[in-house]
């Protein structure tokens, strides 16, 4: 059998001078070409979680760590954190802390640069990188004239030239307006045909819901949930129960069933909504 | 009524010749909560910098209460106008909460005792008894956040802005800033929203700017704006999920635009026929 993409076992994580683990006993494991979501309430140690993915934590930043994290198969471990970042890359929350250099095209060359990619194939892949995000023709612009959600995507596009076989995005649509926020969200979805596995940390529900494959609840260091998306957003009691919220049209269907004694099928996005309550009510 | 805030024909052209805003006419009046939405680069954040005289209009008169913002100081007017930054890290820097509570009205050089009456009020309004010896910084982002709010209100100013409240809250975090914003009106402020999160403003169902383009493209309630599909486009904007997923419903009140989960929910149980015909499933 094929080794899935991400697998973790049994990681506890503590930071240096704290009592109690950041992460507890975490165990959950994704195939490749599927796209994750994490959720979970400020302090659940999610970021945390993402950054044991590619090594960051332990190896840059510090702490107790017991368990393993296995990407492809392998140990992440036992790899150098310059290593893991040619299987997993890794976009923030505030896309200018990642842009450095003075034109697009040199801001994606430069990771590709770090990893001693020859520079005919590098031209290819930013070619490849700007079609892959939407932002062919912006080659010699300037980073910072950028929108925000452009610049997101160039932060994404600099990491997909990598050609890391994960993509890992920390909240990364929360300084964005609606439009940034698509559009980011747009690429996550393409990530599936260009059989890469994705991970994305965010608390914007409704489109967790229906952008992801599976989604993994945090609570406290401890997975809470783990289960495709449909089955997570419609237990809205365990999600109550953890402070946190499903898209509203679901939150709506189960106030509607349980207010008035029905039995709508849950739905977690707007279309399967409309229909399961117009059908009912026929 | 005279407004408190009263924006007539301004515009701002930055040094570099950028129009930021063009044109806005505008008038605040008390008791008023204002959202201001709008695309990243739409003029949002320039035309509140206005109220509080950070920013001198180029063109036009800005009047808060009785004082006109070109020839008013910035100290003066910030004591009616008090502006939260999205980033608390952006304005806390003191080592305790106690002390930050207080920077506010210290630099508006207050009488001490006058101080310790405002910050006082803050902690009890705020619930900050426990939290006062505490390091801002080792508070979670949505605490911080609090204590940022908190030492604004302690300078009791007419106005307070919210930049982007609920950037990266979690869900506890957004419904708070919800509590907030109630307490802040109710404590006699006027509060001007500057936010992407349509949920918040469904919640908060008030008056709503929307700005595309350095222009004032609509001005008007929340519910009114959230059906005028034209200017929802124009400005990039989507309703709240489950207004779109209530102007899809056939037996749904086509004339009414819903704006949150409960108030469907209000809607049917006040309707019982409606809900009769609605609910009969098969």
């Amino acid at each position: 059998m094929a080794a899935k993409a991400i697998e973790v076992n049994n990681l506890t994580f503590s930071y240096p001078d704290t009592d109690e683990p950041v992460l507890k006993d975490i165990n959950f494991s994704i195939n490749h070409g599927e796209i994750l979501g994490i959720i979970g309430p400020t302090g659940a140690g999610k970021s945390t979680l993402a950054m044991c993915v590619n090594g960051l934590v332990p190896q840059v930043i510090n702490g107790e760590m017991e368990g393993t994290v296995k990407v492809n198969g392998s140990k992440v471990s036992e790899s150098s954190v310059a290593k893991m970042s040619e299987e997993v890359g890794f976009v923030f929350q505030e896309p200018e802390n990642q842009l450095s250099q003075m034109t697009i095209e040199e801001e994606i060359a430069f990771g590709m640069g770090n990893l001693g990619v020859p520079r005919d194939e590098m031209l290819g892949r930013i070619t490849h990188a700007l079609d892959q995000v939407g932002l062919t023709g912006f080659e010699k612009r300037s980073p910072l004239a950028l929108s925000g959600g452009q610049q997101q995507r160039l932060a994404i596009a600099a990491v997909l030239a990598m050609r890391p076989s994960i993509m890992i995005m920390d909240e990364p649509t929360s300084m964005l307006d609606p439009k940034g926020k698509n559009e980011v969200y747009d690429v996550l979805k393409n990530l599936k045909d260009y059989g890469m596995t994705g991970i994305i940390i965010d608390h914007e529900v409704e489109r967790i819901a229906a952008y992801c494959d599976k989604v993994l609840v945090l609570h406290e260091g401890e997975v809470q949930m783990f289960a495709p998306s449909d089955e997570v957003f419609t237990n809205i009691r365990q999600l109550h129960e953890l402070t946190l919220n499903a898209p509203q049209v679901t939150e709506f269907l189960a106030s509607y069933n349980q207010t008035f004694g029905k039995d709508v099928k849950l739905s977690t996005t707007l279309e399967e909504s409309v229909n399961n309550f117009e059908s009912a009510c026929k | 009524m005279e407004p408190y805030i009263s924006v007539k024909n301004v515009s701002h052209k930055y040094p570099n010749g950028v129009t930021a805003i063009k044109d806005i006419n505008l008038d605040i009046h008390e008791g008023e909560v204002v959202a201001i939405l709008g695309s990243n680069g739409s003029g949002k954040t320039t035309l509140v910098k206005h109220f509080n005289g950070l920013l001198k209009p180029t063109k036009g008169e800005i009047t808060v209460g009785t004082m006109n913002t070109k020839k008013e100081r910035i100290s003066k007017l910030s004591s009616q106008v008090g502006y939260v930054f999205q980033n608390p890290n952006h304005q806390t820097f003191l080592p305790s909460v106690r002390q930050e509570l207080a920077y506010g009205c210290k630099n508006l050089k207050m009488a001490e005792e006058d101080i310790e009456t405002r910050v006082q009020k803050a902690i009890d309004l705020f619930q900050l008894k426990e939290r006062l010896d505490d390091n801002p910084f080792d508070l979670n982002s949505s605490q911080r956040k609090e204590v940022a709010m908190a030492s604004i209100m302690a300078v009791s100013p007419k106005v307070i802005v919210l930049d982007e409240p609920t950037t990266g809250q979690d869900h506890k975090g957004c419904k708070r800033v919800l509590e907030l914003v109630r307490m802040f009106k109710r404590e006699g402020h006027i509060v001007v929203l500057i936010t992407h999160d349509m949920h918040l403003i469904g919640e908060l169902n008030c008056r709503t700017v929307v700005m595309n383009q350095s222009e004032k493209i609509a001005d008007d309630h929340a519910s009114v704006v959230f059906s005028d599909k034209g200017i929802m486009e124009e400005a990039g904007l989507q309703p709240p999920q489950i207004t779109q997923f209530a102007n899809q419903i056939t037996s749904f009140d086509e004339t009414k635009t819903y704006l949150t989960v409960e108030s469907i929910i209000e809607w049917m149980k006040a309707n019982k026929e409606e809900d009769v015909k609605v609910g009969t499933g098969s």
